[in-house]
């Protein structure tokens, strides 16, 4: 299929209709809500489910429903809508049945804007919800980048019988990008043998998350380890800009890893040997690739959308042996790649040790910036 | 199963192919193992266990699974009626029902179960009230009675502070996608012929894809009430039932004509 120009919202959508979803359900929310009004058109000319819940309490157990008939199936939201959908995400995850949620994120916290952000790193990739599970969580850079994560993100989803969280801001979501869809799958034919159907010619099938004795519990959360560990082995997924001869690391995921490329690439101009590392998998996180990285550049910039949330993943993995800096912008600021491009140039010249706390010393930095208007 | 009956031997009584042999982990005196009975003899005399999807709440009969010889899963507090609409939407074909608690119905889950009767989802829904939270140890329920005394109304629920008794039935019977909306009691024999009739007719409702329908069934807390289980079914009989009215709130009259 060739490349089209597509909205950001509707080939996610479109993705997941081609990756067989058969069920969506869910609560209009900005940035988020072309992803429901696509779905709304589509699926019932598919034969497919598509329901506008009263919330999004309803909308993610009307998911966790379809999820235990072992049909694929969806929900997407933004950040406060997803904080409504915490315990229903903790149900699944409990009750090990696949299920594929998109966050739209929003500035934050509380009503916070509706403009782009990566505030809700710690709410998707630490869990968010109750109790001890893991989930995935893939975090694209472009609408092409989009597409395959969702088609991904099932597959995933239906491998580990595990949730997955895509998530993207409305920068991703609203932008128009030339981008090629899969083609349509075939939907299976049989539901996987846990899946509740009716119990037609065989013992019934029960589906949920509590295990009253606590010894129980532990056997379920043992086997929930154990297969977080074979996804952290199989499931780590990144791209790399001119890392080979790199000097310093730039580190960052979604948005701000895309406007950080440009300003990489402007600095390698300049002649700073600078490289682009993107996580796209943030749970399981590439650790052993930003261990290595820290073996061999002599300073990392981290730059996010946030108050330095993956930071803190990311310091404890250097160990110290090299300075981790920070830039970051919050509350829906999206940094431009000339912002980039200056801290790039910063950090390139400092030779001075960072305090251990890179947090400290950028908010310093980000005040005067702000101060200054820039 | 029981052995074959010899010819002059004839079985009047057995347990449900629908239901467990299992002893329930209910109190003595709770009418949920009725209610529980009632169910699985009427999908055994409809012929739906084999395409049946329960869905249980959370609540005493957060169990429920247990003794139900199907397809079933377990809701978050209230939010049953959601995930049953998840599930009936992605298999029409399927008789999906939910067992809710008046907690978890009419308080924590109000807005999933009118929404799913607006909506007119075609599922059935059995709904126990006991005018308590029982299994966490007899708080006030939006159920509970004027003056009833509950480890959280300890003098006595008083409706100038905390408000009157929700009426559910009548409530969801004036949403348009209802089929079928009953209040029954558990409390004697009589009533309790009433309520698997009504709950055959509630499933046939949903059989036939005439919306939304609902089974209210009165019933007993010994434990939580602090009252003898006789003298608990007296307590439906004269103190629930003068709130809760035992009565048809909506009756689609296309239930009333034969099957086609
Ligand atoms: C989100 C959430 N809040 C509170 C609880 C605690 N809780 C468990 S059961 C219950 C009340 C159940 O009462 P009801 O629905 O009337 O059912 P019964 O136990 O009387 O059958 C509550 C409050 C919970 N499990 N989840």
């Amino acid at each position: 299929m060739a490349k089209e120009l597509l909205k950001g919202n509707e080939a996610f959508a479109e993705a997941a209709i081609r990756a067989g979803c058969e069920g969506f359900y869910g609560y209009p929310i900005t940035p988020s809500t072309e992803f429901l009004e696509y779905m709304a058109k589509r699926m019932p000319q598919l034969g497919r489910a598509f329901v506008q819940a009263e919330s999004e309490v309803a909308a993610v157990n009307m998911v966790y429903g379809a999820a235990c008939t072992g049909k694929r199936t969806m929900t997407a939201s933004s950040s406060p809508g997803i904080s409504l959908m915490m315990e229903g995400i903790s149900y699944i995850a409990g009750t090990e049945v696949p299920a594929v949620i998109v966050n739209v994120i929003r500035g934050g916290p509380g009503l916070g804007n509706i403009a782009p952000s990566q505030g809700d790193y710690y709410q998707m990739v630490k869990g968010g919800g109750h109790g001890d599970y893991f989930p995935i969580v893939l975090a694209p850079a472009s609408v092409q980048e989009t597409v395959d994560c969702i088609i991904l993100a099932f597959d995933l989803a239906d491998k580990y019988r595990s949730i997955v969280h895509v998530i993207v801001d409305g920068n991703l979501g609203q932008m128009m990008e030339p981008a090629e869809l899969p083609p349509m799958r075939e939907l299976p034919k049989e539901p996987p043998e846990w899946a509740v159907t009716g119990a037609k010619g065989r013992e019934p099938n029960f589906l949920s998350s509590i295990y009253i004795d606590p010894a129980d519990e532990e056997v379920t959360n043992i086997r929930l380890v154990k297969r977080w560990m074979e996804i952290e082995k199989n499931e780590v997924r990144y791209n790399e800009l001119m890392m080979e001869d790199a000097e310093f690391a730039v580190i960052g995921f979604g948005t701000a890893g895309r406007v950080a490329s440009s300003a990489v690439r402007a600095a390698r101009e300049e002649g700073i040997k600078v490289g682009l590392f993107r996580p796209i998998s943030l749970a399981p996180f590439p650790k052993k690739e930003v261990e290595e990285i820290s073996k061999r550049v002599q300073r990392i910039l981290v730059v996010e959308m946030n108050s330095g949330m993956m930071l803190d993943d990311i310091v404890p993995l250097v160990e110290g042996r090299v300075p981790v800096e920070f830039y970051g912008r919050m509350g829906g600021m999206t940094p431009f790649p000339d912002e980039i491009l200056d801290e790039i140039r910063r950090v390139s010249e400092n030779k001075a040790p960072v305090n251990g706390n890179a947090r400290a010393e950028w908010i310093a930095r980000l005040e005067k910036i702000v101060e200054e208007g820039k | 199963m029981t052995a074959p009956a010899k010819p002059e031997v004839k079985v009047v009584f057995q347990r449900p192919e629908s239901f467990t042999d299992l002893t329930t982990h209910y109190c003595p005196g709770c009418t949920h193992g009725v209610a529980h009975r009632l169910i699985a003899e009427v999908i055994d005399e409809m012929g739906l266990r084999e395409k049946t999807i329960g869905v249980a709440p959370v609540g005493c009969s957060v169990f429920a699974y247990k003794y139900f010889n199907m397809d079933f899963v377990e809701a978050p507090h209230g939010r049953a009626p959601a995930m049953a609409t998840g599930i009936k939407r992605v298999l029409p074909q399927n008789t999906v029902f939910t067992y809710q608690g008046d907690g978890d119905l009419a308080s924590i889950g109000m807005a999933e179960i009118m929404h799913a009767a607006a909506r007119g989802e075609n599922i059935t829904v059995i709904f126990i009230n006991n005018a308590i939270y029982g299994m966490t140890g007899g708080q006030m329920a939006p159920t509970t009675l004027p003056g009833m005394t509950t480890t959280s109304s300890p003098f006595g629920r008083d409706v100038e502070l905390t408000g009157f008794p929700i009426r559910m039935s009548e409530m969801l019977a004036t949403m348009d996608g209802t089929g079928y909306i009953v209040r029954r009691s558990l409390h004697d024999v009589k009533n309790i012929r009433k309520a698997k009739k009504a709950l055959f007719m509630a499933f046939e409702t949903q059989e036939r894809g005439l919306g939304f329908s609902m089974v209210e069934l009165l019933s007993s807390c010994p434990t939580n009430w602090k009252i003898d289980p006789s003298k608990s079914l007296e307590f439906i009989a004269e103190r629930m039932v003068p709130v809760f009215p035992l009565d048809d709130f909506k009756v689609n009259p296309e239930l009333t004509k034969k099957r086609a």
